[in-house]
């Protein structure tokens, strides 16, 4: 690796200057712009995971072992590998290109994520599931729909509901970085603070993101426990 | 058992009526609360970019193909950086979260009032903000290159090793750690035979795991000027080369494959 420590060492007399500029973090100057941006974030966050959630059930099921039949079962792994390779902010790019900046570029790259992520863990839940409670159900003589509702929906609910709050919160972390390649979101409110050298106003943002993921964190936390 | 009257009959029900009522009630709310964001959203979009894009897309594609593969000969020393960033800041962090974990397990922590707090908002700060985040502050700092990438991975890995860390020495069976007291080991005796060995598993997974996620992210930093394949990626797309940018997809969409097998096959063996 080429470290080159001169610049290293400038950068460390200047980091001095760079880190003072942070503070104290402005919250007045960029308020309008920045509440703009959170609240963006928020919406593109909540759409996306529920998108992404509904769009993954289906393909989630196909990827189950012991539900779907051999080629289905290939074909939905295939799906999930595809949108769990790239990075959401690859797919912003693409996404900006093909429908234009704005959040729903943002939106669209964090579904697919979404997809990626909560179908796998949906399948390996159904996988591991307590088979002799489906066998029961369908020994009852319950249709395909009654058997997903009845013996296999009640034995993932309380992990998925717990997934999918944790979605949330990484949905709501990259939306802050899908506004740098325009997405919209807090990212584009922060790229621009950092691009007009206005440090303190990305101290603030960065500590409001902060803070939202801590509540968020707590929350999930709780409602988890709830669940359960 | 939730029963309804039905004429003559008892019909079985899942649910009793109050609660069936407040699983409606709750769905009301989702999907208000869903259709208000999405109104918010569509009001900020340009539909008529968003109809055009099969076209564009249809347009990107044929750009795109064939992909250039007399590229490659350039992308061997990116994809090498990449992978680096991703080691070396998985070990930093490693280093780095082992006694922040220490810290802010509840049974270890030397003062649960004062040092535990420092440490979980070490790890959330580290956890919530992104690594290209990172990198664009350290770009500024100790200027554009792989130096700002290991040390943006290393700054937001710390968050998730130390986190998961945590709660597995909180996990840990407590009668292995008593023993070890009842024999008379000192406090640091006691960490390292009663608590490290039982945390070893869960320690190894975890920064398997963790260097398997950096290799994905440190794809991207590159866009922001912190080295590895996101540079050439970055380049050839604002060039609008589209035929280097698909051999540069292809080669990412390869290296985490054999990043994610390698992983798996490491935990697989571990576990």
């Amino acid at each position: 690796m080429e470290v080159n420590w001169g610049r290293v060492a400038e950068g460390t007399l200047r980091s001095k200057r760079f880190i003072m500029a942070f503070f104290p973090p402005d919250f007045t100057s960029r308020w309008d712009s920045i509440v703009d941006g959170i609240l963006e974030s928020i919406w593109m966050a909540v759409t996306s995971t529920v998108v992404g959630i509904i769009l993954s059930i289906p393909v989630g099921l196909g990827a189950a072992r012991n539900l779907a039949y051999k080629p289905v079962y290939y074909a939905c792994r295939g799906i999930l590998a595809i949108s769990r390779t790239f990075p959401e902010i690859i797919l912003a790019i693409f996404f900006v290109k093909l429908f234009g900046f704005g959040p729903f570029a943002g939106f669209l790259a964090l579904s697919v994520g979404t997809i990626g992520f909560y179908g796998k863990l949906l399948a390996e839940d159904i996988e591991a599931m307590d088979p002799v409670q489906a066998e029961a159900v369908k020994a009852v003589g319950a249709g395909w729909l009654q058997w997903l509702n009845y013996s296999i929906q009640p034995q993932v609910m309380p992990r998925m509901i717990g997934l999918g709050i944790y979605r949330l919160d990484i949905n709501f972390r990259e939306s802050s970085v899908v506004g740098i390649v325009g997405g919209g979101g807090i990212g584009a409110t922060l790229l621009t603070s950092f691009d007009r050298y206005e440090f303190d106003s990305a101290a603030a943002i960065l500590l409001i993101i902060i803070s939202i993921v801590m509540v968020l964190e707590y929350s999930s936390g709780y409602i988890r426990r709830w669940v359960q | 058992m939730p029963v309804k009257q039905l004429a003559d009959t008892r019909v079985w029900q899942r649910r009793t009526n109050r609660k069936q009522f407040a699983v409606w009630f709750g769905w009301l709310i989702g999907v208000a609360i869903f259709s208000y964001c999405w109104q918010l959203i569509s009001d900020k979009t340009i539909w008529e970019f968003v109809s055009d894009a099969p076209e564009q897309a249809a347009d990107m594609a044929s750009r795109m193909v064939p992909p250039k593969w007399s590229y490659m000969d350039t992308l061997w020393a990116p994809i090498w950086d990449t992978i680096s960033i991703a080691t070396l800041g998985t070990v930093i962090a490693i280093i780095i979260a082992v006694p922040v974990a220490f810290l802010a397990a509840r049974n270890t922590t030397p003062s649960a009032k004062f040092v535990r707090p420092v440490a979980l908002f070490i790890i959330v700060s580290s956890r919530s903000i992104n690594s290209l985040i990172w990198a664009l502050m350290l770009v500024t700092l100790i200027g554009p290159g792989v130096l700002a990438g290991v040390v943006a991975i290393g700054l937001r890995s710390i968050g998730f090793c130390a986190k998961l860390l945590y709660e597995a020495i909180e996990e840990i069976d407590t009668n292995q750690e008593e023993a070890v007291i009842a024999t008379g080991a000192s406090r640091g005796q006691q960490l390292i035979y009663g608590i490290v060995p039982q945390i070893m598993p869960a320690f190894a997974g975890i920064s398997v795991f963790r260097w398997d996620i950096n290799i994905r992210e440190s794809t991207v930093l590159g866009l922001v000027g912190a080295g590895g394949i996101g540079l050439q990626l970055d380049a050839s797309i604002s060039t609008l080369t589209w035929t280097q940018v698909s051999v540069i997809l292809l080669v990412i969409l390869a290296t985490v494959i054999v990043s994610e097998w390698v992983s798996a096959k490491i935990r697989h063996s571990i576990i």
